[in-house]
């Protein structure tokens, strides 16, 4: 695929491109993405893929961190409801994810920068477009840049001891 | 030491709420202990001493230093670095100090917006001339100084190092004593515990849990709870299952539910993600519109998951943006609305 422009979409992104952290499940949508690779579907550079053994095993956490640490949007994917392969996981998936939209927007993030989808081992494409989608999404948000906006440890302190502070 | 020999104590409060302080009385007749074993060199809330008497101390001269309160002003984060330099051990005692707690929630907002709100907006204010408070302001007789107001309220670790944590909003008397006797023994643990148990409320509560199936959240005054289950299994917000247990379990206890006061418990990287995970885990719901529907009864999640701990969370705060050289909280990627009381 051909470089992306994205400033096109939205000029604070400048040369650069979004970043979309991904939790894939083993089982089903870490498989879409192997059969995309394998079968050399085109898909955006956006997503830096993690394989978790479930969507169940999804933590708010992961999403919290990853948004503060500089990723601008994050994709969770598992197996179609109904088909985890531990029964239950993506269900409670689904529920933490709402959850952490709803949190999330309350402290400046748009949900759609939190999403969730589905994908068996044999949608290949489904995963490719999700990819797609999300990241039109969020070039059309704009970069996240949550370390840069929200340090602000006042400019005011007395400086001598300024080296002393950790948390930027 | 002093020439007496008695390790020298210094208490102090920053943007806190004065509860720490009585606290710290709670232990009774036990302070007699303390006014026994320590020397008290600076304790303003409770007897006259003055910030000078603080700087004529040598570096390192106070053995233990009870911190409480966050740091939202110049002057809170010139006290938190003035007592770190003149202390060898520093407490963040309380949660304000040890998370941002209540002030912390001011984390929502900006200077700005809280400005606005208290000096303009809030129906309570009477300030035709719409006077704000200025850090310099001219007087004939001289210049008057305010310490600066901060964006962002800060837990004391984030601004100066700190080797132990009492959690709690305000700690229990027990923990109180647990340290001072540590201190006076010497037998503290290693440096960056926090002084207090590991597991939950949960396990010091002693209402009767089932597997929990929530199909809708209540407001407290919506209900009257049974007083023997436990609350979240009644639909009622409780974030024991994600607080750290130190309290004895008071709230359940009394038909109110954690509102998670002593922070997460061991090993918890974000106190609101953890309660996110675990009150999700409890909803009883399996497609989007029904999952919805329960969590359009639980408002302000944010509020509840991070209303201790806000401060000290991996976010920080809500989004902050430069404006006109200023940064100003930009909560909004057109969001729902925090407070409709607050206008902008
Ligand atoms: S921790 Fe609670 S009791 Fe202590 S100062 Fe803060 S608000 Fe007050
Ligand atoms: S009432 Fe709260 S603290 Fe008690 S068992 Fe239930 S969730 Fe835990
Ligand atoms: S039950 Fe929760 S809110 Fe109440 S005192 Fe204990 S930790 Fe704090």
């Amino acid at each position: 695929m051909p470089k992306q422009d994205y400033s096109e979409l939205n000029p604070l992104w400048g040369d650069r491109g979004p970043v979309i952290v991904g939790f894939l499940c083993n089982w089903c949508s870490y498989r879409a993405a192997d059969l995309a690779g394998t079968s050399r579907f085109g898909y955006p550079a956006t997503l830096r893929d993690i394989r978790i053994m479930c969507t169940g095993r999804f933590d708010p956490t992961f999403a919290i961190k990853a948004l503060r640490d500089g990723a601008d949007g994050i994709l969770i994917m598992g197996c179609h409801p109904g088909q985890c392969h531990y029964q239950e996981g993506n269900y409670k998936a689904m529920r933490r994810v709402a959850l952490l939209r709803r949190t999330l927007a309350q402290l400046g993030v748009h949900p759609d920068r939190i999403q969730l989808a589905w994908a068996s081992a044999a949608e290949g494409t489904t995963f490719t477009q999700t990819v797609m989608r999300m990241t039109e999404t969020i070039a059309k948000l704009g970069p996240l840049q949550w370390r840069d906006t929200v340090s602000d440890l006042a400019p005011r302190t007395p400086a001598p001891e300024a080296e002393e502070v950790s948390h930027g | 030491m002093a020439e007496n020999g008695k390790p020298k104590l210094a208490l102090y409060w920053a943007a806190s709420c004065g509860g720490c302080e009585i606290s710290v009385l709670a232990i009774h007749e036990k302070i007699l202990d303390v006014a026994e074993a320590f020397d008290i060199v600076f304790w303003p809330c409770v007897m006259d001493f003055k910030v000078s008497d603080v700087e004529a101390l040598e570096d390192g001269e106070i053995d233990v230093c009870l911190f409480n309160g966050a740091i939202r002003t110049d002057e809170n984060a010139h006290m938190a670095h003035l007592l770190r330099r003149k202390s060898k051990v520093m407490v963040a005692y309380g949660s304000c100090a040890m998370e941002g707690c209540m002030p912390g929630l001011a984390n929502f907002y900006d200077r700005e917006r809280i400005m606005q709100f208290v000096y303009h907006d809030s129906p309570s204010t009477d300030n035709p001339d719409g006077v704000e408070p200025q850090t310099r302001t001219e007087v004939p007789e001289g210049e008057l100084t305010l310490p600066g107001f901060w964006n962002t309220v800060r837990t004391l670790d984030q601004i100066v190092p700190v080797e132990y944590f009492i959690p709690g909003c305000p700690p229990e008397a027990k923990w109180t004593e647990a340290a001072i006797n540590a201190i006076i023994s010497g037998e503290l643990p290693p440096p960056g515990s926090v002084i207090g148990m590991d597991v939950t409320v949960c396990d010091e509560c002693p209402r009767e849990r089932s597997e929990k199936k929530i199909t809708r959240f209540y407001r407290p005054y919506e209900i009257i709870p049974d007083p023997d289950i436990c609350l979240l299994d009644q639909g009622l917000f409780c974030a024991g299952i994600a607080t750290r247990a130190g309290c004895g379990a008071l709230c359940p206890q009394v038909n109110m539910g954690c509102r998670g006061c002593y922070g997460p418990n061991e090993g918890v990287v974000d106190g609101g993600a953890r309660l996110i995970s675990a009150i999700a885990s409890v909803i009883d719901a399996k497609t989007p519109e029904e999952i919805d529907a329960v969590l359009d009864t639980l408002p302000d999640p944010a509020g509840y998951f991070y209303r201790f701990t806000l401060a000290r969370s991996l976010m920080e705060r809500t989004r902050l943006e430069r404006q006109n050289g200023h940064k100003v909280a930009r909560p909004l990627e057109e969001v729902p609305r925090l407070d409709p009381a607050l206008k902008e």
